[in-house]
């Protein structure tokens, strides 16, 4: 202990430390080994870095040299946005962090306010921009069961169609963008080179590469184009071969090992403290996926498994993601082979304009047509709270309606707001260096978070 | 899946909570509030939605805030995750969570005034100007 | 190569201003949905390193532009200011998207109507969010803009 004493009086403490080998902290230094223990009596640490100020007084059990705040963010390239979080140093050794949100908050509750359900998913597309699909549809579904109406089932298939292959772009670009975080920059031009296969079908259907605005209350905007099944083959044919070659550069590649396992532990009981759901849980040894256990849309119909790891570090949440995409890819294909020939949205006339050539015959049907847009349909009053499994976790969304044609409250639970929360628990005690790697694996979206 | 509705007190709410915790809803997944504003008394309403994943099922809760003290127990000690959401609840609609470890704003910037999502704050939008449009003085 | 037969004479003005196109670094300050179509234009399939672009530069006093895209949020105007301010002359700024560059569809209390109320814009990028040839094209539009304007900013 003398001797540790002396190193740490040493200026050169941290250069000495590191060629003893690794980052022994709680040997060498007596408060944080205080703090640890004092943090193992609770099970779960209630860290929301709110004692980290900028006129921070210091304890009495670390010397003024040794902490400082640094402040990361909120223009970063490695927040994943507008993200800043102020984190709280020893050394190199993260102690606290607080994240501090609300860079990009746009105020898309009040305009969902002022929007009719038919104007709706043009608003909250754009919540969720890496998975805008998932938004839209939540949307739906939740304006859909206040309706008590029932869409037909190939507007049912469709929708599972689209945000399937939303899930694999999704977790496409986390992959890419995780991995330039760590330094794999390969990664990030392989994972945007997927996603444009992705993106191009989005356009040819929905007119649009992102904020789509395609799944609507009702059914989906447009049918699929004619000779779609020839765009989802090649996606089946291509994205799986370039998964082997991830997996060849990195599964076994040392460095990416050494750097993500082990580094970021989340457990169930962690994330079950937190409300956090999605690939976090799954990689945490939980099998929890909404897709199975509360089926929306009909995907109870198509055979898919719900990967699960067991070693909740950062390595294995990066793993399930690439896991998790073959699994979309069988729900394509299987949503590809049986997809029912009908209609693509409900024909209800209270909800669905009629037809374009309709218009040019009938004053009737213009008329129609002229109050559906300008007015919106009027939806009977009451709650509903309906969620759907987006890449990120849970996506729920809670419309109150008061009989109008707009909704009286419109909330949205985006998962990233519940999963950032898990920062400070992920990032503490561990080196700065791995602080990125945590921020990349939870792979938080700020508009989702901010909305 | 079962989704249940009720109503709670605010005098019996964070035993309710803390019963349906020991009851095994292990996650709290959503808190937000409605402004009844001239439509119903009392005007605020916070809802807490709760899932449990061992018996999956949710259970929304409803719990209407008295208007001569917008004030409600913080729930933060059973459910940590409550922290950023009460947070939102408190910055958008002006309700004080008590024993919340740390109750400022989240989204909107620490020196602003008023609670966006109250009915009575409009909505902040700017006319649209248009070329040659008329002058307004 | 360099023979002295090979010799060719401009004047100093237009030397400079195409020097100041062909290595034109961006900071990094994507906020919003236009930031990933932004990183798309500059990853393998439409590759910004073209026009000499690809370092994106997290340090502002290394960047010639700015590209605002995204929703400029109430709290985030005196950043992206301070970010501006930080940067070095000469300095250039787009306006990606409906929402920087007017505020889109959200016209509410919580975004700024348009980044122009903050900095001076010089392209505007329409679409919502812009696809990376639109982004293109606008960068495109500014190397045009460099070539014949005034050489002293």
């Amino acid at each position: 202990m003398n001797e540790d004493n002396n190193i740490k009086d040493d200026l050169d403490f941290w250069a000495t430390n590191s060629e003893e080998g690794g980052w022994n902290i709680s040997s060498t230094d007596e408060g944080s080994q205080k703090m640890l223990e004092e943090e193992d009596e609770k099970q779960i640490k209630i860290q929301t870095g709110s004692d980290v100020v900028d006129d921070y007084v210091y304890s009495e059990e670390t010397t003024d040299d040794e902490r400082m705040i640094v402040n990361m963010g909120p223009q970063h390239p490695s927040t994943h946005g507008v993200l800043r979080l102020q984190v709280e140093l020893e050394g190199e050794v993260v102690r606290r962090v607080k994240p501090v949100i609300g860079y990009l908050h746009t105020g898309m509750e009040k305009t969902g306010e002022e929007l009719a359900y038919f104007q709706g998913p043009t608003n909250t597309t754009r919540m969720d921009y890496l998975s805008p699909l998932f938004n839209e549809l939540v949307f739906s579904l939740t304006t859909e069961k206040l309706l008590d109406i029932e869409v037909p089932e190939r507007a049912k298939a469709i929708r599972i169609l689209m945000t399937e292959l939303n899930r694999i772009s999704s977790h496409l670009v986390a992959l890419a963008t995780g991995g330039m975080d760590i330094g794999a920059l390969s990664m990030m031009i392989f994972g945007f080179r997927e996603r444009e296969l992705i993106l191009n079908f989005f356009e040819k259907t929905s007119g649009l590469r992102m904020n789509h605005n395609y799944i609507r209350p009702g059914g989906v905007a447009a049918d699929l184009p004619d000779n779609w099944q020839k765009d989802i083959k090649e996606i089946l044919k291509i994205i799986p071969e370039k998964l082997k070659d991830y997996d060849e550069m990195l599964l076994d590649n040392p460095i990416w090992q050494g750097r993500l396992k082990n580094v970021g532990i989340l457990t169930t009981e962690e994330c079950f403290a937190y409300g956090i759901t999605g690939p976090s849980l799954r990689a945490s040894g939980f099998s929890w996926d909404l897709r199975k256990t509360q089926p929306y849309s009909g995907i109870e119909n198509y055979e898919f498994e719900v990967p699960l790891l067991t070693d909740s570090d950062v390595f294995s949440r990066w793993r399930i993601k690439v896991l998790e995409i073959f699994e979309s890819l069988k729900i394509v294909e299987q949503v590809m082979d049986t997809i029912p020939k009908g209609a693509y949205r409900i024909q209800d006339k209270k909800v669905t304009p009629p037809p374009r050539q309709r218009l040019d015959e009938s004053m009737e049907a213009l008329i129609h047509h002229f109050k559906i847009y300008t007015e919106g349909f009027k939806v009977p009053p009451g709650k509903a709270y309906v969620a759907v499994e987006s890449p990120r976790g849970e996506l729920g969304c809670y419309i109150v309606s008061d009989g109008s044609s707009k909704p009286y409250r419109m909330h949205v639970r985006g998962p990233s707001f519940c999963n950032l929360q898990a920062l400070p628990v992920i990032m503490a005690d561990s080196p700065i260096a791995d602080a990125v790697a945590a921020i990349a694996s939870l792979d938080p979206v700020i508009g989702d978070v901010d909305r | 899946m079962s989704l249940d509705e009720i109503n709670v007190e605010i005098d019996q709410y964070f035993k309710t909570v803390e019963d349906y915790k020991k009851d095994g809803y292990e996650m709290m997944i959503d808190l937000t509030a409605v402004d009844w504003y001239r439509k119903k008394e009392p005007r605020f309403e916070v809802i807490v939605n709760l899932l449990s994943v061992s018996k999956n099922s949710r259970l929304i809760m409803n719990v209407p805030v008295p208007d001569e003290d917008l004030t409600i127990p913080s729930i933060c000690e059973i459910y940590p995750g409550a922290n950023f959401y009460e947070r939102e609840v408190f910055d958008m609609f002006g309700i004080k969570f008590e024993n919340h470890p740390e109750l400022t704003r989240i989204l909107m910037p620490d020196d602003w005034t008023g609670n966006p999502l109250r009915k009575d704050y409009g909505s902040g939008r700017i006319p649209v100007q248009f070329k040659n449009a008329p002058k307004v003085d | 190569m360099f023979s002295p037969d090979n010799i060719f004479t401009t004047t100093i003005d237009k030397a400079v201003r195409w020097s100041r196109t062909q290595s034109m670094w961006p900071v990094t300050f994507g906020l919003a949905c236009c930031a990933i179509e932004m990183m798309a234009a500059g990853s393998a399939k439409y590759d910004l390193a073209r026009y000499g672009m690809e370092v994106f530069r997290a340090s502002p006093r290394q960047a010639d532009l700015m590209i605002v895209a995204g929703r400029v949020s109430q709290k985030m105007a005196p950043v992206l200011r301070q970010v501006y301010d930080q940067m070095a002359e000469p300095k250039w700024v787009i306006a990606m998207g409906a929402c920087s560059s007017t505020g889109g569809m959200f016209n509410n209390y919580a975004l700024v109507q348009g980044v122009d109320h903050i900095v001076p814009v010089d392209i505007y990028v329409p679409g919502c969010p812009p696809g990376p040839q639109s982004l293109m094209h606008g960068i495109l539009t500014l190397h045009d803009k460099i070539m014949e304007g005034e050489i002293n900013r």
